[in-house]
C-alpha cells in the first residue's frame, strides 16, 4: 500500500458585522428576527433595485487583507455570478471575480506556512427550511439574510492534515476576532468552512487531478472530521486503482460522514462579468496607510505586549492571545483600578483566566477581579500573626539560630520552613521570608 | 455563413443554464436565430482590438460606497415583501422542496 | 380646442394663470383616450384618481400637467408590467425615483403605455399584450420600445410622457410618430425603479411635443440619486434657461449620411436639408467622413456596432432578467415569450464559459473604439447630425421574425448609446402621402443636454416640421 498525503485548500466564508447590508441599508444582524422583515427591494431582487456598496464592509475586507499580510488591489470591481437557486433573489451574487480586494498574504502554522490565495467581498444569500405546509413538502425561503456582507477568504492548497487545517482555522478564527469585524459564531453560521480536499502519494509535489470540495462546516471538529473521512476515502478508491469523483459533498453529522451533493462536471457555468451597476473601486496609498494605522493588534503583537507589560511568561501569554474572550477579559481586568489598588499581579489575574475561567462569556472583568480580590482576602493574615509565628519558631529552636548566627545559610531555610508550617498555608511567603530575616 | 450554427441540442443546453423549459420545436426555432445573429457578431473579428481595453462602464465614476447606516424608509413590512408572491407561509414565501440541501 | 392637444409648456402656464381647469382637461385627455386607445393600444392601465391628485398641484412647477410614463417604471398603486405577461398583475412595493421625482414637480401619471415586452424590440409589437399602433397612419408601427410613450404624445393622450432608452428606444418612436425624445447621457437619469433592459446603457428620459416640453420634463426627472451609484452628483440645471441662445458659431458635423444604406434616401436629403437650416442659423456645417477603421476626423460605421450591441446588450438582459422567477413576484419563467426567450438565452450563451472572451469582452472593446472615437469627434464638433433610424416607420407586421429587428433599425443610435452620449429626435419631415415624419437626431457628448436642446430648439422655431412649436 501507498503512503499518501492529503493536499487541502481551504474556502472560508465569514459575515461581516456591519449595521448594514453589503449593497442596501437593511439590518445586517438577521439572527433569529421574524422571516422577511428586514427586506428592501435591493435584497429582495425587486425589478430595478440597484445595490450601492457598504464603505466599511470594504474597508473591513482591506483591513482583513493586511491582517493576512496581502495585497491590496489598487483596482478592484464587482461582478455577478449567476446560477439560480430559491434563496438567491436576483439570479446572480454579487461577488467580486478577477479582481478581488485582496491577494496574497499566509498564516503560520506549526506545520508550517499556509498561504492565502484571495480575500474578497460579497453578498449572503437568504435561507431555506423544509416543511410540509397542507400535507406537501415545500422549502420556505427567508430573505432576511440576503445582501448581508459576507468576506470569503481562500488559501493555497498547502494544509497537509486535519490538525493543521484546524490551527489554521482557529488562528483565523482568532484574527478576525481580534480585528472585530465578525463574531465569526460557528454556531450562528456567521464563519463558514469549505475543505477542497484531495491526496496525492508521498513525495509527489504538483496538485491531483481532482479535489473534493465539502460544503458549510459550522465547527473546526467537523471540518477536521470530514477532512478524515475523505482522506480515507480517497485512500481506498486511489488502492483500488481509480480516481476519486470531482464533486461537491456535505458534512453530514448524524452519519459521521460525508455525502454526495452535486457532480462538479455539471456545476453551474457562472458566467461572471463585470457588475454594471457598480463603478470601480480605487484605492490609493494613503486609504489603505490609514486602514492599516488604524488596525486592531492582532494575536502575535498581543502576545509580546502582555509579555513585557504584565510579566506573563510563554505560556500564560500564548494561552490568552490564542483566544479573544480570554484575551480581552484580560486585558479589561487588568486595567480596572481596584486591581492595581488591591496590589493584583497580571500573573494572578492571567492564572485565574487560565485555570479557573473555562468559558468568557458572561464573565465581566468586574466579576473576576472581585472573585481574584476575595481570594486573597482569605488568606491574606494580618503581620501580628507573622511574627507571632517567628517569635514562636526562634524561641523553640536556639540551636538553629545559633547556627544561622555562626553563618550556616541552611538553618535559616529550616527556620523558614517550620514558620511556613505553622501558618498552615496562610500569609504572603514573601514577607515571611522578610520578617524572619528581620527578627534573626 | 460564417460563425457558429447552432443544434437544437446546443439551444437544450443553454436553455438549462438560462433556468427556461424550451420544447424541441421552439429550440430549432431559437437555434436558427442565434445563427443568424451571431453571423452578425462574428464581424467584430474583423476589428483590431490588440491592446484596446475593455469599457464596462461609461461614467467614469469610482468609488461611490454609502455609509454603514440602516435605512429605516426603505425597509418593508413583512407584508409588503409577501404581498405579491403566489405562494407564502407564515411568513416565508414557499416553493417546491428542494432535493439536494 | 381640445385641451389635450395643448404642450406640456402651454397646459402648464394656462392651469396657472387659470384660463383653463384641472377638471376640463382631464377631461378631454380621457375623452381622448376613451376614442383612440382602442384602436392605437397605447395605455395599459389607467389611473383614475388622476385629475383628483392634479388638483391639488397647482402650486408645483409641473402644476398637475397630465403625464404617460412607460410601464417599466415602477409605480405604486398602478400595476407594473413591462408589457409581459411574467410581470402581469405586479403590484410594486416601491416607487421608481423617476417617478417619485416627476410626481413632486406636479407631475401626474395619467396610465401606463405599451412597450416591447421588456424594452426588447423597437416597434412595440413584441408587447404580451398586442401591439401599440402608429397614430401618424395606423398601418404603421409606433416604434419602440418607448412606443406606447411616443403613440401617447402623437394621439395628444398625454401632454407629456416617459420613456427609457438603450439604444434608439425615445429616439426611434419619437421620430415615427413626429414627436420630440430626448435621450439623457447614461448617469444624467436615475435607474433605480425601472426594470432593467442593459443596465450599462438605459436611460429614461422624456418624450414630448416640443423641445421645451422635454427641456422641462429632463430638468424635473435628471440628477443624482443615493439609490443609483451610476448617477452624477453634477447639479442639475434649468434645461430651459439656455435653450433659446441660438446656434450661431456653433460646429455641426453630420454623419452617416454616405452609409450605403442611406446614401439618396428620403433620410439623407432631409438631415443634409436639416444641415442647411443650421447654416442659416450662422452655425458651420460639415460632412464626417465614414469609415471602417478608427480614422481621426472620420466617425466609425455603425456597422460593428450591431454586434457589440446585440453582444452586451443581450449578456445584461441574460443577467437582469434572471431575478424573474416567480418566488417572490409575477410568473415563472415558462411565460418568457419568444423574443425574451431569445435574448435571455443567446446572452446566457455569450458570457457561458469558453465564449465570453470570445464574444462579451470582444465587444467591450469595440467599445472603447467607438468612445475614443466620439471623444475625438466632439473635440472638433459640438454636436453631430443624424437619423435615429433608417427610415420611415415601417408597416404593422414588419419585425416578426427577425432576431435582429431591432438592431438595424437602431444601427444609427447604437455607437453613441454605447458610450453613454445624449441625444435628442425632433421632426425634420414628414412624407405628405403616407403621412409618416421622419426625425433628426441632434447628439452630443456626455452631459452635453444643454447643447443639444439649444440646437433642436433652434431647428424646431427655424422649420415648420412640428406643428405643436407654433
Amino acid at each position: 500500500m501507498n503512503t499518501y498525503e492529503p493536499v487541502i485548500g481551504l474556502e472560508i466564508h465569514v459575515e461581516l458585522k456591519t449595521k448594514s447590508g453589503m449593497f442596501c441599508g437593511c439590518p445586517a444582524d438577521h439572527f433569529a428576527k421574524k422571516p422577511n422583515t428586514g427586506t428592501c427591494p435591493v435584497c429582495l431582487g425587486l425589478p430595478g433595485a440597484l445595490p450601492v456598496p457598504n464603505k466599511k464592509a470594504v474597508e473591513w475586507t482591506i483591513m482583513l487583507g493586511l491582517a493576512l499580510g496581502g495585497t491590496i488591489a489598487e483596482v478592484s470591481k464587482f461582478d455577478r455570478k449567476h446560477y439560480f437557486y430559491p434563496d438567491l433573489p436576483k439570479g446572480y451574487q454579487i461577488s467580486q471575480y478577477d479582481q478581488p480586494l485582496c491577494r496574497g498574504g499566509k498564516v503560520s502554522t506549526s506545520f508550517g506556512d499556509v498561504r492565502i490565495h484571495r480575500v474578497h467581498l460579497e453578498e449572503d444569500t437568504g435561507k431555506l427550511q423544509h416543511a410540509t405546509v397542507a400535507g406537501k413538502k415545500v422549502t420556505l425561503v427567508d430573505f432576511n439574510r440576503s445582501g448581508v456582507p459576507l468576506v470569503e477568504i481562500v488559501t493555497e492548497a498547502d494544509i497537509h492534515s486535519s490538525e493543521q487545517a484546524k490551527e489554521f482555522l482557529k488562528k483565523l478564527h482568532q484574527i478576525v476576532r481580534y480585528l472585530g469585524i465578525s463574531d465569526a459564531d460557528m454556531e450562528k453560521g456567521s464563519m463558514r468552512l469549505e475543505p477542497n480536499i484531495s491526496i496525492r502519494k508521498v513525495g509527489e509535489t504538483g496538485l491531483p487531478n481532482y479535489k473534493v470540495e465539502v460544503k458549510n462546516i459550522n465547527s473546526f471538529r467537523f471540518a477536521a472530521a470530514a477532512i478524515d473521512y475523505e482522506v480515507k476515502r480517497h485512500t481506498v478508491i486511489l488502492e483500488s486503482g481509480k480516481v476519486p469523483a470531482q464533486e461537491t459533498r456535505g458534512w453530514d453529522e448524524a452519519k459521521n460522514a460525508t455525502v454526495s451533493q452535486r457532480s462538479k462536471e455539471e456545476a453551474a457555468d457562472y458566467r461572471y462579468f463585470p457588475e454594471p451597476d457598480i463603478p470601480p473601486l480605487r484605492f490609493t496609498k494613503e486609504y489603505i496607510d490609514t486602514i492599516k494605522a488604524n488596525m486592531p493588534q492582532l494575536p502575535d503583537a498581543y502576545k509580546k505586549e502582555i509579555k513585557e507589560k504584565h510579566g506573563l511568561n510563554d505560556n500564560q501569554a500564548k494561552v490568552l492571545s490564542e483566544d479573544f474572550g480570554k484575551m480581552k477579559l484580560f486585558k479589561d481586568t487588568v486595567s480596572l483600578p481596584s486591581v492595581s489598588q488591591a496590589n493584583i499581579s497580571g500573573a494572578t489575574v492571567a492564572n485565574w483566566i487560565i485555570n479557573k475561567v473555562p468559558d468568557t462569556s458572561g464573565v465581566t472583568p468586574t466579576y473576576l477581579a472581585d472573585q481574584i480580590i476575595k481570594s486573597k482576602q482569605v488568606t491574606q493574615v494580618d503581620d501580628s500573626v507573622l511574627v507571632s509565628a517567628i517569635d514562636q519558631v526562634i524561641a523553640e529552636n536556639p540551636k538553629a539560630v545559633a547556627d544561622f548566627k555562626a553563618g550556616k545559610e541552611q538553618s535559616k531555610m529550616f527556620l523558614y520552613g517550620n514558620v511556613l508550617k505553622r501558618l498552615a498555608g496562610k500569609g504572603d511567603k514573601q514577607k515571611v521570608m522578610e520578617l524572619l530575616v528581620g527578627k534573626l | 455563413m460564417k460563425g457558429i450554427a447552432f443544434s437544437s441540442s446546443d439551444v437544450q443546453k443553454i436553455a438549462k443554464l438560462a433556468n427556461i423549459p424550451v420544447t424541441d420545436t421552439l429550440a430549432d426555432d431559437l437555434a436558427a436565430g442565434f445563427t443568424k445573429t451571431m453571423a452578425v457578431v462574428d464581424e467584430l473579428t474583423k476589428v483590431n482590438v490588440e491592446g484596446v481595453e475593455a469599457t464596462n462602464q461609461v461614467t467614469g465614476l469610482e468609488n461611490v460606497l454609502r455609509e454603514d447606516e440602516i435605512d429605516t424608509q426603505r425597509i418593508f413590512t413583512q407584508e409588503q415583501a409577501l404581498a405579491n408572491a403566489k405562494r407564502t407561509h407564515n411568513g416565508y414565501f414557499v416553493v417546491d422542496q428542494i432535493l439536494e440541501d | 380646442m381640445k385641451l389635450n392637444s395643448l404642450t406640456l409648456k402651454a397646459t402648464i402656464d394656462k392651469l396657472k394663470a387659470k384660463e383653463i381647469s384641472h377638471a376640463d382637461l382631464y377631461k378631454d385627455v380621457h375623452d381622448a383616450i376613451a376614442e383612440k386607445n382602442g384602436l392605437l393600444n397605447i395605455y395599459l392601465s389607467l389611473d383614475p384618481t388622476a385629475v383628483t391628485k392634479a388638483e391639488a398641484l397647482l402650486d408645483t412647477p409641473l402644476a398637475g400637467a397630465p403625464i404617460a410614463v412607460k410601464d417599466n417604471f415602477l409605480t405604486v398603486g398602478l400595476e407594473t408590467t413591462a408589457s409581459a405577461n411574467v410581470l402581469k398583475g405586479f403590484k410594486p412595493p416601491a416607487e421608481s425615483h423617476v417617478t417619485t421625482k416627476l410626481k413632486a414637480a406636479g407631475g401626474v401619471i395619467v396610465g401606463k403605455t405599451n412597450m416591447d415586452a421588456w424594452a426588447h424590440g423597437s416597434s412595440t409589437e413584441t408587447s404580451d399584450f398586442g401591439p401599440t399602433k402608429n397614430p401618424r397612419n395606423p398601418e404603421y408601427l409606433p416604434g419602440g420600445s418607448s412606443g406606447g410613450s411616443a403613440a401617447a404624445i402623437a394621439a395628444d393622450l398625454a401632454v407629456g410622457a416617459l420613456g427609457t432608452e438603450t439604444a434608439g428606444s425615445i429616439r426611434q418612436p419619437a421620430s415615427w410618430c413626429g414627436v420630440v425624445g430626448l435621450k439623457p447621457t447614461y448617469g444624467r437619469v436615475s435607474r433605480s425603479g425601472v426594470i432593467a433592459m442593459a443596465s450599462s446603457t438605459d436611460s429614461p428620459g422624456p418624450i414630448g411635443k416640443t423641445v421645451e416640453d422635454c427641456a422641462i420634463l429632463l430638468t424635473h426627472i435628471a440628477g443624482k440619486d443615493p439609490y443609483d451609484a451610476t448617477t452624477l452628483p453634477k447639479p442639475v440645471p434649468d434645461y430651459t434657461a439656455h435653450m433659446r441662445d441660438g446656434v450661431k458659431g456653433m460646429r455641426i458635423g453630420i454623419c452617416y449620411m454616405d452609409h450605403p444604406q442611406l446614401k439618396g434616401t428620403d433620410v439623407d436629403r432631409a438631415v443634409t436639408k436639416a444641415g442647411k437650416v443650421f447654416e442659416a442659423l450662422g452655425a458651420t456645417v460639415e460632412v464626417v467622413p465614414l469609415s471602417k477603421t478608427l480614422e481621426k476626423g472620420k466617425i466609425l460605421t455603425p456597422d460593428y456596432a450591431i454586434g457589440v450591441y446585440t453582444v452586451v446588450q443581450r449578456s445584461e438582459v441574460s443577467s437582469n432578467l434572471a431575478r424573474f422567477d416567480g418566488i417572490r413576484y409575477g410568473n415563472d419563467r415558462s411565460f418568457f415569450a419568444h423574443e425574451a426567450l431569445n435574448r435571455i438565452m443567446l446572452g446566457t450563451f455569450t458570457l457561458s464559459k469558453g465564449y465570453a472572451d470570445k464574444y462579451y469582452v470582444r465587444a467591450q472593446q469595440v467599445r472603447t473604439l467607438y468612445r475614443q472615437n466620439f471623444a475625438e469627434l466632439f473635440g472638433t464638433y459640438d454636436i453631430l447630425l443624424a437619423s435615429p433610424s433608417p427610415g420611415y416607420a415601417l408597416a404593422a407586421g414588419a419585425s416578426s421574425g427577425d432576431p435582429l429587428f431591432g438592431e438595424l433599425q437602431d444601427m444609427l443610435v447604437e455607437p453613441s448609446s454605447l458610450v453613454g452620449n445624449t441625444g435628442i429626435s425632433v421632426p425634420c419631415f414628414t412624407d405628405p402621402k403616407t403621412n409618416l415624419p421622419l426625425g433628426l437626431n441632434i447628439m452630443g457628448d456626455q452631459w452635453q443636454e444643454e447643447k443639444i436642446l439649444k440646437a433642436a430648439y433652434a431647428f424646431e422655431q427655424a422649420t415648420d416640421w412640428n406643428p405643436w412649436a407654433k
